[in-house]
């Protein structure tokens, strides 16, 4: 049975959640890979002000093919979250407390999500066109020079997302296989 | 002598590069399909049947599987008798800033890999260029998305490594990848040669369908006993856990110096793409 999770996730919400829920999230949420963490880092450093709503907010990691005329989005798959490790902990102590992406996380980036509250889902790699149609509206709201990179608002629907890590450091990487291992 | 002019060249590669990223071959599809009969991890199941989903509605909307649509790694396999008119390299470019732009793929090439700004058109192409006796043109598109890309490895072994060292580094090079590259991967492996043509050998490796093995008996069991092995790890469809870690596992050979024993390991994902038309 899918936990519904409507945005903000508030870090009650995030704490409750545990490796290997199953969520569809919906309400707002934001994207932004590499190139865009970078800047919002560099912000930070700075004490600037962001381009979105950092508390209780969902970053999800993706870079969507363009829009055909008449669609909201591209194809919208996550991509590989150890690229943002250098800038998630930072986001996080500002009171991000979902990321959506796929693969492995760091400890730096794991250790911050058990200090002040903090879920990494994960969606299935791979599978941008499913992911694409759960996207309801799209706008690009800083960046637009990144092209697919640039950070856009999202609208979603029951946007399927499975707790890989959660704010106590459970990890479905570790449990799923070794409890796949020790049944077969 | 047969003459071609550069621009069938682009028109085909802008044809290659958009049916690659929309539409996967069959021998893929199937692999997956079976994949899903043979998975006994009912979450796994659940990962295989969303993965056949996505590429059915891909198809359907004639949109990319993935939005990686990635680097264009263009092969062309040219026969000694063709005369091409024009710049070839601008009109495998060509083919791929059209390809890109009109079927609404991403654009993901930076210009330079330290300074790093936004080509805006996915050029260049990775080009690979082939003299083969014969008239005609071979080109295969194969896009190759970076996540997979990253987790890929090489290694200068030892002789005396021998085949053991061959088998524990490419096991070694996938459980490190762990969920990464989006399991279930395909992998391709590389065995001779020198660093960079074992690197090359992975990567044609993977344009082969995984439903054929290699022609060699022994290479073809090698690779039989890889796949078997590697599906022995438990990473499972996204690194959650099952049995089906790879799709498949294809090896090319090549001579190699008395003295080494490169392997590459060129890793793929479950949307490996490739489409060829000989012109």
């Amino acid at each position: 049975m899918a936990i519904k999770i409507n945005t903000p996730l508030t870090k009650t919400t995030a704490r409750g959640l545990k490796a290997g829920d199953s969520c569809l999230i919906s309400g707002i949420i934001y994207t932004a890979r590499d190139a865009a963490h970078k800047r919002l880092c560099e912000l930070i450093a700075h004490n600037k002000p962001l381009p979105l709503d950092i508390k209780d907010s969902i970053i999800y990691y993706v870079g969507p093919t363009p829009a055909k005329p008449g669609e909201v989005i591209g194809s919208a798959g996550p991509t590989t979250s150890y690229r943002m490790d250098a800038y998630s902990p930072a986001l996080i102590s500002l009171g991000q407390t979902g990321m959506i992406g796929k693969g492995k996380r760091g400890p730096e980036v794991i250790e911050a999500m058990k200090k002040y509250g903090a879920v990494y889902f994960g969606a299935i790699g791979g599978c941008g066109a499913l992911l694409s149609k759960c996207i309801k509206k799209a706008e690009v709201i800083a960046y637009d020079d990144l092209g697919a990179e640039a950070i856009r608002r999202l609208e979603v629907e029951d946007f399927p997302a499975v707790v890989v890590i959660d704010s106590e450091g459970n990890n479905l990487y570790e449990i799923g296989p070794a409890n796949y291992l020790e049944k077969n | 002598m047969r003459t071609v002019d550069a621009i069938t060249i682009t028109n085909t590669v802008k044809k290659l590069c958009i049916e690659a990223n929309c539409f996967l071959s069959n021998d893929i599809k199937n692999c997956i399909r079976n994949a899903h009969i043979k998975e006994p991890w009912q979450q796994a199941k659940e990962i295989l049947c969303h993965i056949m989903e996505n590429y059915q509605i891909a198809e359907q909307k004639n949109q990319p599987v993935c939005q990686d649509t990635g680097v264009a790694c263009v092969f062309l396999k040219i026969g000694q008798d063709v005369h091409i008119t024009g710049d070839i390299n601008e009109a495998i470019n060509e083919g791929v800033r059209q390809g890109y732009r009109d079927g609404y793929l991403r654009k993901s090439v930076v210009a330079d890999p330290l300074n790093r700004v936004n080509t805006g058109d996915n050029t260049p192409a990775m080009t690979y260029i082939e003299l083969v006796p014969g008239d005609q043109i071979e080109i295969t598109v194969a896009p190759k998305g970076f996540g997979s890309e990253n987790m890929s490895r090489i290694a200068m072994l030892r002789p005396s490594d021998g085949l053991e060292g061959v088998k524990k580094f490419v096991k070694q090079t996938v459980f490190d990848a762990g969920p990464n590259p989006c399991p279930p991967i395909v992998v391709g492996v590389g065995i001779g040669g020198t660093f960079d043509k074992a690197a090359y050998l992975a990567k044609v490796a993977l344009l082969r369908p995984v439903d054929r093995p290699n022609k060699a008996p022994f290479y073809a069991q090698l690779e039989k006993d890889l796949l078997e092995e590697i599906n022995s790890l438990g990473i499972g469809p996204q690194g959650f856990g099952g049995k089906t870690t790879a799709l498949a596992v294809n090896i090319e050979y090549f001579p190699t110096h008395i003295a080494g024993l490169p392997v590459a390991v060129n890793i793929n994902c479950h949307v490996t793409r490739h489409k060829t038309e000989v012109i």
